[in-house]
C-alpha cells in the first residue's frame, strides 16, 4: 500500500501540475455540567484536531487523487484520541461513468434530524453525538450516468468497527463498550465485505433515491457480557444485514418536503423505520438578509420500546418529533444558529440542542454547541445521558 | 358632449398607444441585447469578490464559475468556492428557467452531501455581499416587463435608458433602470429600487473586453449600496469561451467532485 502510494506520488509529481493543500486544525473544549456517573470520568476535556487535505487533478480534470488524513488528540479519553484516513481516493470521470477507488465518505439522505438511510460509512461516534462524523470506508464505486438517472454500484472492501468513548470518556454507555472484542456474524473475508447499489434522479421538483445494502451492519447490537475479571461490559456484535431504503425530497417554493424510510432484516426481527417532515424558510426577513427556517420532522421505528432488540441496538427515535429553528444571517462572517428540541412522545424525554457558528477574520471559525437532556425516565434507553448535558466549543483555523 | 367624449377617447388612445410604443421599444432594445449575446456556447471564469463596508474593511471571496448556454431555456451554471477557506470546495449548481422556478443544488464538502435548496431566495444577500441572488442568476427576457424612458449620454456614451419591472415572485425590487450603450448594445449602469421604490443600489460595468470577436464582458462589476454605504466589486479573470462544456459538466455527479 505504502509503496503504491509512493509510486503514485512520484508518477504525478512528474506532471506540471501541483498538489493543492487545504484543511483545518482546531482546539476544542468539551465541558459537562453535572458530575459524572463513573468516577473515572471527568468534567472537562480539551482536545486538538487536524484534518489536512491534499488534492491533485490531471488529465483535463477527469482524474484526481485526494488524501485526507485525520487526527484528534483528546485529554483523558484514549478512544477519542484517534487517527483515521478520511479519504484516499483515485477518481476517473468519463462521459457515462465515474469510477472511484479508495477510502472515502458517501452520504445518502435528505432529512436533518436523523440520517436514517445513510449507511455506507461507519460512524465515528467518539467525535460527536450528531452521528455526522464518519470513518473513511475503503471501496470501489462505479457510477453509471444515464438519462434514466445515476446508478451507483458499491463494492465495500473493508469493515470499520464503530468507535465508542473510552472508560474515562463521557457520553458513553454504562457499562462501557468493549471495542477490542467485537464479534461478527460472518468470519474471514466475508465479514469485511459489503455490497450496495443506489439509483438516484431529479425530476422537476423531486429528488429521489432508492438504495440497497447487503453486508456487515454498521450499527452493532451491544450485548452485555462479563469479561474475564468478572466486570460487566457491552460487546459489539455486527450482524450480516439487508437494508432497502428510499429517500425523497420535494422542493416547492419555500417548502422542502422530506421522507426517508428503510426496511432492515438480519438484525433480530425485520424492522421498518421512517423519518420525514418539512423545512419552511422565510428568506430575507424584512429586508435584513436573515433567513429563518422552521424544521419539523417525525421519527418512527417499528422496534418500539422496551424490547430487548431496541435497547441493545440503541434505537432511541421510535416515536419522536424534532422541531427546530434555523437562523442564517447571511453576513460577511456567515453567522448561523440552529436550535431545536427532539421530543419523545412515549417517555416525554426532551433533547434540547443549539449549534452556532461564525467566521472570525478570514480563516478562523468559532463553533458552539450545547446539548441538554430533559425529563428522562428510567425506562428510556436515553436515561444513561441524564447527567450528560454538555457544551462544546471549537476554534479552528482553515487553510 | 359627443365632442368631449371623442376628445377624451382620443387622449386615452394617444396615451395608450404612446405607452405601448415605449413598452415595445424597451422590449425591442432588450431583445437586441439578448440576440447579440446569444451563441457564446459556454464560458468559464475565475471570479473575485471584494466586499467593502463603510469603514474601509475588505473581505475577499474567490470562486470559479462555469456557464452553459441552453437553447430555449435558461442557462446552467456551476460555481465552486475557493475562499474563504472554511467554505472551500462548497459548490452551487443552478438551472435557470425563464418563468418556472430555478432548480438549485448545494454541495457541502464536509458532509459530502448534495442538498436541493429552495430557489425562492431572490432578494437575500449572496455570501454576505451587496449582490442579491436575483442579481446573479442568468438574464431571461420573460422575467421582466420593459419600458423605454429616454436617451441619455453617460460617460460620453450614447445610451438607451430602460425601466425593468420584475415579473417573478419574491423580488426585492419594484423596478430597475438600465443604461444600454447604443453602439454595442451592452449595459453600462443599472439602478435597483427597493420595495419602497427608493434607490437601493447602483451597478457599474467597467472594463469591457471583447471575446471571440463578438461577445463583450466587463472585467469589473461594482455594486454600490446607497442605503448602507457598503459595496462589492466582482472581478472576472481568465475568461474562456467554448471550452466544449456539455450538460454532463452541470449535473449532480460533477457537483460532487467539484473541488
Amino acid at each position: 500500500m505504502r509503496r503504491a502510494l509512493l509510486a503514485l506520488l512520484l508518477l504525478t509529481s512528474n506532471n506540471a501540475f501541483c498538489w493543492e493543500l487545504s484543511g483545518y486544525t482546531g482546539i476544542e473544549d468539551l465541558g459537562f455540567i453535572d458530575n459524572p456517573q463513573d468516577n473515572r470520568q471527568h468534567a472537562n476535556y480539551i482536545s486538538g484536531v487536524i484534518e489536512p487535505g491534499l488534492y491533485h487533478k490531471w488529465d483535463n480534470d477527469t482524474q484526481s487523487l485526494v488524501f485526507v488524513p485525520f487526527f484528534r488528540y483528546s485529554q483523558y479519553d484514549n478512544h477519542r484520541t484517534h487517527f483515521d484516513i478520511r479519504e484516499l481516493t483515485w477518481l476517473k470521470a468519463a462521459k457515462a461513468w465515474e469510477l472511484r477507488v479508495g477510502f472515502r465518505k458517501v452520504f445518502w439522505g435528505v432529512t436533518e434530524g436523523l440520517h436514517l438511510v445513510d449507511i455506507i460509512n461507519q460512524t465515528d461516534a467518539v467525535e460527536n453525538i450528531d452521528n455526522e462524523d464518519k470513518l473513511g470506508q475503503p471501496m470501489v464505486n462505479l457510477a453509471l450516468i444515464h438519462d434514466w438517472g445515476t446508478l451507483d454500484l458499491f463494492f465495500l472492501t473493508g469493515f470499520r468497527e464503530r468507535t465508542f468513548p473510552g472508560v474515562q470518556g463521557r457520553l458513553r454507555t454504562f457499562p462501557p463498550v468493549d471495542t477490542g472484542n467485537a464479534q461478527y456474524e460472518k468470519h474471514g473475508a466475508e465479514k469485511h465485505l459489503a455490497y450496495a447499489a443506489r439509483w438516484s434522479k431529479s425530476i422537476g421538483d423531486w429528488d429521489m433515491g432508492i438504495s440497497h445494502f447487503h453486508g456487515t451492519s454498521r450499527q452493532p447490537t451491544l450485548a452485555p457480557v462479563f469479561d474475564t475479571s468478572g466486570n460487566l461490559q457491552l460487546n459489539p456484535f455486527y450482524e450480516y444485514i439487508d437494508q432497502t431504503s428510499i429517500d425523497i425530497q420535494a422542493t416547492k417554493g419555500n417548502w422542502l418536503w422530506k421522507l426517508e424510510s428503510l426496511v432492515r432484516s438480519g438484525q433480530g426481527s425485520t424492522f421498518v423505520a421512517a423519518t420525514g417532515g418539512f423545512e419552511y424558510t422565510l428568506f430575507d426577513v424584512k429586508d435584513t438578509g436573515l433567513d429563518l427556517g422552521v424544521v419539523v420532522e417525525y421519527m418512527y421505528d417499528s422496534r418500539g420500546y422496551g424490547m430487548r432488540q431496541a435497547l441493545l441496538q440503541q434505537s432511541i427515535f421510535q416515536d419522536d418529533i424534532l422541531t427546530a429553528l434555523r437562523f442564517g444571517f447571511n453576513d460577511v462572517q456567515d453567522t448561523q444558529i440552529l436550535a431545536g428540541v427532539i421530543f419523545d412522545r412515549t417517555h416525554n424525554t426532551k433533547l434540547y440542542s443549539i449549534e452556532a457558528s461564525r467566521r472570525l477574520w478570514d480563516s478562523w471559525k468559532i463553533e458552539l454547541e450545547a446539548h441538554f437532556f430533559g425529563g428522562i425516565p428510567q425506562s428510556d434507553f436515553a436515561y444513561i445521558f441524564r447527567t450528560e448535558d454538555h457544551i462544546r466549543a471549537q476554534l479552528s483555523y482553515h487553510f | 358632449m359627443k365632442k368631449l367624449l371623442l376628445a377624451i377617447s382620443f387622449v386615452l388612445w394617444a396615451n395608450l398607444s404612446y405607452a405601448t410604443t415605449n413598452e415595445e421599444k424597451g422590449l425591442e432594445i432588450i431583445q437586441e441585447v439578448d440576440r447579440r449575446d446569444t451563441g457564446f456556447g459556454d464560458s468559464q471564469a475565475d471570479l473575485k469578490m471584494i466586499l467593502r463596508n463603510g469603514q474601509g474593511d475588505e473581505a475577499v471571496r474567490l470562486l470559479k464559475m462555469d456557464i452553459l448556454e441552453m437553447k430555449e431555456d435558461g442557462n446552467k451554471s456551476l460555481s465552486i468556492f475557493d475562499s474563504p477557506a472554511d467554505v472551500k470546495g462548497t459548490a452551487f449548481l443552478s438551472f435557470t428557467h425563464a418563468l418556472e422556478p430555478d432548480e438549485q443544488w448545494l454541495y457541502l464538502p464536509a458532509l459530502k452531501r448534495v442538498k436541493r435548496i429552495s430557489s425562492s431566495n431572490k432578494s437575500g444577500p449572496f455570501l454576505g455581499s451587496e449582490y442579491a441572488f436575483e442579481d446573479l442568476t442568468s438574464f431571461e427576457i420573460p422575467k421582466y416587463k420593459y419600458n423605454y424612458l429616454r436617451d441619455e449620454v453617460i460617460g460620453g456614451k450614447d445610451c438607451f435608458v430602460i425601466e425593468l419591472f420584475p415579473q417573478y415572485e419574491e423580488s426585492g425590487y419594484t423596478r430597475q433602470i438600465i443604461w444600454i450603450e447604443k453602439e454595442r448594445y451592452i449595459p453600462l449602469k443599472n439602478e435597483f429600487y427597493d420595495r419602497k421604490n427608493a434607490l437601493l443600489k447602483t451597478l457599474d460595468f467597467k472594463g469591457y473586453k471583447q471575446y471571440l470577436n463578438h461577445y463583450w464582458r466587463a472585467d469589473e462589476l461594482l455594486m454600490t449600496n446607497h442605503q448602507n454605504g457598503k459595496s462589492t466589486s466582482l472581478l472576472s479573470e481568465n475568461i474562456r469561451f467554448r471550452s466544449g462544456l456539455t450538460e454532463r459538466d452541470f449535473d449532480q455527479n460533477t457537483l460532487k467532485r467539484a473541488q
